[in-house]
């Protein structure tokens, strides 16, 4: 049976590359990268060219670099550690309605220990205004934190922009760009943020590795308590093998980042109209400007049917997609983002994102397309809710 | 998530569509929970269901029992029909994962709200 993987943005495959890298530190090179000894030392060795190259890839310096657990411990750290560090300046933090569960329910426990949180609303394409921004901010405002594109709808944020608002009032400004790291071209310093957060596993590096990017001269309270790793910022023992793997990796898409683009960029450009072609009384979610929109990223919202029985009909199909709908996570919400987009409810339940990969064909779009019409027909022949155009 | 039995069905659904002249319906749930099941129903003078057919807008798991339950009624006697409960339903489809139990309520609440249906326009 076929097996065409459009959820690049749930995670990638491990590249052959930072596959072949990592190796040698599951084994010969195991040191603590801690440790005085030889073992320590290479191990340590490793750890630092990786930080080294890894800066390099975003305008930073190496000791901006913090090696982290995943995204979410990097997103975690940055809320929570300016929390802390500034407690006593302020308690007011403002986000926007469709950040990623990393960030919002970050911000929902804060508002249990009396931090106060604006959600910034987007408009219909999920976008953040620069002006709602700077309504928002208040005297007592420590932190802004929006993400860079959003994993759902892939609506890239003018970060640049919205990091001069925060900025021009003296507050600080972290990003989450789990899903812009590797796929869109930025220099930290360019963009001016303060802080910024990746995670290797959506660039074709390897799961349960993350970083975060602090700004040199800044102060952040930790979130990991415990030795003195990471320049006694980050307590626990460094993930050599998953350090060397996110440098590789992240080195090889920042390289190839305009032929990526435009490879994987065209395959979506080319299943979108093909849908939109084929399939009437849907909605194509997100920013329509592709300059603005993650290049692999495509949503649908399909009216009178639900998102998991499309879903399901795809996985028999052997194509692995994903929904933002309420029955596969078990709750009956459908997706924040879906919602604060505009999506009504009902529809929003029929909603499925396809992100595509470099591994991805040509004919992976035909079949998919096929099957998604083929699908939808059969679904919607079977739902309650859709009278057929005569 | 879904044993054989569900995929099966679910690739498959039986009894799917609208009963020609029926003279029972019955439709629950609501677009905003992502779950709506309307059954039809042709019932005869003796009261027993010659054919019933449904329509499921929901997830995998609604669509299964929606084709299983009105399989399960076909044939029965509308006072049989009331006893099914969403438990035999999910038996018969060999189980569904905890989370989707509350899926297998809409078959036996859409049965009866038709059953309803067929009472009141029988006493006028």
């Amino acid at each position: 049976m076929k097996s065409i993987y459009l959820d690049h943005a749930a995670t990638t495959p491990l590249s052959e590359k930072a596959f072949e890298a990592m190796k040698p530190y599951f084994s010969d090179i195991f040191g603590n990268a801690n440790s005085q000894h030889v073992y320590g030392r290479d191990a340590a060795k490793a750890v630092s060219d990786a930080r080294q190259t890894i800066a390099e890839c975003i305008g930073a310096k190496p000791s901006e670099i913090y090696f982290t657990s995943c995204g979410t411990e990097a997103d975690n750290w940055a809320v929570k550690g300016i929390a802390a560090q500034l407690k006593d300046k302020g308690r007011h933090i403002i986000t926007s309605v469709i950040e990623h569960p990393a960030i919002y329910t970050t911000c929902k426990q804060l508002e249990k220990y009396g931090y106060e949180v604006t959600y910034l609303p987007v408009d219909g394409e999920g976008f953040v205004s620069v002006e709602s921004l700077e309504d928002a901010i208040r005297p007592d405002t420590i932190l802004v934190s929006i993400m860079f594109a959003n994993n759902e709808i892939g609506t890239i944020q003018p970060i640049k922009e919205l990091c001069e608002v925060a900025h021009k009032h003296g507050v600080l400004f972290h990003t989450d760009a789990v899903q812009a790291t590797g796929a869109i071209r930025y220099d930290v310093k360019d963009l001016g943020v303060d802080m910024l957060s990746m995670s290797a596993h959506k660039f074709y590096g390897p799961k349960g590795m993350g970083a975060l990017y602090v700004r040199n001269g800044m102060r952040i309270e930790k979130l990991l308590t415990g030795g003195e790793q990471e320049r006694a910022h980050r307590g626990g023992t460094t993930n050599v093998s998953g350090a060397v793997g996110m440098a590789v990796a992240l080195k090889d898409a920042v390289d190839n980042i305009e032929k990526d683009a435009a490879y994987v960029g065209g395959l979506r450009d080319d299943f979108v109209n093909k849908v939109l072609a084929r399939i009437d009384e849907i909605y194509y979610n997100g920013a329509k400007d592709t300059s603005r929109r993650l290049y692999n990223n495509a949503n649908f919202s399909f009216r009178y049917i639900e998102g998991e029985s499309i879903l399901f009909s795809l996985d028999l199909a052997g194509i692995s997609a994903s929904s933002g709908s309420a029955c596969s996570s078990g709750s009956l919400e459908p997706s924040r983002t879906l919602l604060s987009i505009g999506v009504p409810v009902g529809t929003a339940h029929g909603s499925i994102r396809f992100t595509f990969g470099k591994r991805n064909t040509s004919e992976d779009v035909d079949y998919t397309v096929d099957e998604l019409v083929r699908t939808v027909e059969k679904l919607r022949a079977m739902s309650p809710l859709y009278k057929k155009q005569a | 998530m879904y044993n054989e039995k569900v995929m099966e069905v679910f690739r498959n659904p039986q009894h799917m569509g609208e009963v020609e002249n029926y003279n029972a319906i019955g439709t629950v749930g609501n677009e905003t929970c992502g779950d709506i099941m309307q059954i039809t129903m042709r019932i005869n003078e003796d009261d027993i269901i010659e054919d019933a057919k449904f329509k499921t807008f929901g997830c995998a798991a609604a669509v299964a029992t929606s084709s299983t339950a009105t399989g399960m009624i076909i044939g029965k006697s509308v006072d049989e029909a009331l006893k099914l409960t969403n438990k035999e339903v999910v038996t018969e489809l060999e189980g569904l994962p905890p989370q989707k139990i509350h899926c297998s309520v809409l078959a036996e609440d859409a049965i009866r709200v038709a059953i309803d249906d067929y009472r009141k326009r029988k006493n006028g």
